[in-house]
């Protein structure tokens, strides 16, 4: 019996995965973000140069053979910046993820579950959504202070009450359910409604919007430090990158262009995949159902 | 009708006094001194002292909170440190720019959106759809100041059609300004149509399929009939909403277009302040924006009320 059940579960398992993967784009944008994560944490043995090393005598080369990507105006390869690059913009959106699942669930279950906290707790999320999400996050970064950690800490707070108004939402749903009347007729603790019996069902709202605050936040990021008010300017990210580009754009537009690519489809792939994740697990809200 | 109105007046001054809180509070999250952060540092122990008079930072945090909110309901948003003038002043002289920018992209957004959405439902699976969601996603997935970067490299350099940053001198007509702001605004809206185009889209599939649309058809009206007079006039709804949001986004985005074209709007203004820590004009620019579109939220749901009777519970 027992081994029937665990064949079930892995089965399951399996097919969610490889539904997800039968579809072409999702796939593709599966295949291209895993490349993209695996080469930006394999960034010290797949670059060809160090990233930081100056070569003046090679400053702004067109891509070749030996610099794919040519090189900046110091003479640093592109594409090895690139790669170390992506290691802080993929880990700051990483980080915000964690951040928002941990602050916007708990913000949202709260407010959707307990109805006493729903009208003061929706009002604070209507009131922090009212604020532009890159006017916020530098007024905060301007307050804390620039650094990785800040703009973390900023972007989580800015993208905190969209997690939570989707969390809001579902508990809402949820809470209307016969099992959770039976639970409660059960005097099954509230702590344990919450966790065993809502948020495991809230799985699938959960990391749809994770995958779209990831691609916001890689966004917001690289607008940032575009801006000159995110990680600190030494720090190579996609777009410091950029912004230091712009200024040789007639000559060497290399510079700026692979940045602003690796952002593109770093953002694309992961909007792809959180469509596919949204179709597949709410067929309700697929695309022109 | 009246009472749906101060119900939901009356959740906007709810909302507007918590945002002021919140703008309040921004300032007092900053590790250490806010004044001599604000001053840097080369400045004299006088200095951070005067600074602190000013700005009434040795009131207990309730007064300084309770004078703050006096301020803003009076106009007044504070002075600013760098350019010693009040923020509304500052913000004012900015504000024509970036009005007519995020006015534009807006109009550039809807002309893109709206008729690429409606073809692409009416068209629903043909090859014009497919590659109009596809650039859809695309768009959505480009920085808007990347963007404006290569549309300046094509268009301006490149093509010699547009101006390549700028505002025109102190001498430009409008007619010149408004020139000046055609590559941002095509730049910036370009990004933000992607999420009007897919809410008309979605909504029109959804209208497409009901029974008035089959009974327009079946009474022989034209097709242009049907689609625009019947069906994208219910559609509307939730694009008005959508539409209404972008405005917001697209504020967010003038910021950093701004920047990009050195546009001297109220987008170049706060991130100078950030730069400079000018915490007033920092606090003053949230605020006025945040309350703008707390504003524009409202106005959208008026035009519910009014588009949508049902909506008049």
């Amino acid at each position: 019996m027992s081994i029937s059940l665990v064949v079930n579960t892995s089965a399951r398992q399996d097919s969610f995965f490889w539904q997800l993967m039968s579809r072409p784009t999702t796939a593709i944008a599966a295949v291209l973000l895993g490349l993209i994560v695996v080469s930006a944490a394999l960034a010290p043995w797949l670059a060809p140069f160090n990233p930081g090393q100056l070569a003046i005598i090679h400053r702004l080369k067109a891509p070749d053979l030996l610099h794919i990507m040519g090189t900046d105006e110091l003479g640093r390869d592109v594409f090895s910046r690139i790669l170390f690059a992506g290691q802080t913009s993929l880990s700051v959106g990483i980080s915000v993820v964690v951040f928002t699942s941990i602050t916007g669930v708990l913000l949202g279950l709260l407010a959707g579950y307990f109805r006493a906290l729903d009208a003061p707790l929706s009002r604070l999320i209507d009131a922090m959504m009212a604020f532009p999400d890159i006017l916020l996050a530098i007024a905060l970064v301007a307050a804390l202070g620039p650094s990785s950690t800040n703009v973390v800490i900023a972007l989580g707070i800015v993208y905190t009450p969209r997690m939570a108004r989707v969390i809001r939402a579902s508990t809402l749903v949820i809470r209307e359910l016969p099992y959770i009347e039976a639970a409660k007729a059960l005097a099954v603790p509230t702590p344990v409604i919450l966790y065993r019996h809502i948020l495991r069902n809230l799985t699938s709202p959960l990391l749809v919007q994770c995958t779209f605050i990831f691609a916001n936040a890689i966004l917001a990021e690289a607008g940032l430090s575009f801006l000159g008010v995110g990680v600190s300017p030494d720090i190579p990210t996609w777009g410091t990158m950029i912004s230091q580009g712009r200024q040789y754009m007639d000559q060497a537009s290399w510079i700026m262009l692979f940045p602003g690519l690796a952002i593109v489809i770093t953002v694309l792939s992961l909007q792809l995949l959180g469509d596919g994740l949204r179709d597949l697990l709410d067929p309700r809200l697929a695309k022109g159902a | 009708m009246i009472r749906s109105t101060l119900h939901r007046l009356f959740g906007m001054a709810v909302v507007m006094a918590i945002v002021i809180s919140l703008v309040f509070l921004i300032v007092h999250i900053t590790p250490g001194d806010p004044a001599a952060v604000m001053l840097g540092p080369d400045a004299t122990g006088a200095d951070i002292a005067a600074l602190r008079d000013q700005m009434g930072l040795n009131a207990p945090l309730w007064q300084q909170f309770f004078h703050y909110i006096i301020g803003v309901l009076h106009g007044d948003l504070g002075r600013s440190i760098f350019l010693n003038i009040p923020v509304t002043e500052a913000l004012w002289q900015r504000a024509e720019p970036t009005f007519f920018l995020t006015l534009m992209a807006l109009l550039v957004a809807t002309l893109i959106a709206l008729p690429v959405g409606i073809l692409s439902a009416y068209y629903r699976g043909s090859w014009f759809d497919q590659i109009a969601t596809s650039v859809a996603m695309l768009s959505a997935s480009i920085p808007s100041f990347w963007l404006g970067l290569l549309f300046i490299q094509f268009f301006a350099v490149k093509l010699g059609w547009f101006d390549t940053s700028g505002y025109g001198g102190p001498t430009a007509t409008f007619g010149e300004r408004m020139n000046h702001l055609l590559l941002p605004a095509l730049s910036l809206g370009a990004v933000c149509s992607a999420l009007i185009m897919r809410f008309t889209r979605a909504s029109m599939l959804d209208v497409l399929n009901d029974d008035y649309v089959r009974t327009a058809r079946a009474k022989g009206m034209s097709e242009y009939r049907v689609v625009v007079k019947h069906a994208f006039k219910n559609a509307l709804i939730p694009v008005v909403t959508v539409i209404g949001l972008t405005a917001a986004l697209l504020i967010s985005g003038a910021i950093v277009t701004e920047t990009v074209f050195g546009i001297p709007g109220v987008g170049s203004l706060t991130v100078s302040a950030v730069l400079r820590r000018d915490y007033p004009v920092i606090q003053g620019t949230l605020l006025v924006i945040s309350g703008l579109y707390v504003l524009m939220n409202f106005a959208v749901d008026m035009l519910y009320l009014w588009i949508d009777p049902r909506v008049r519970y």
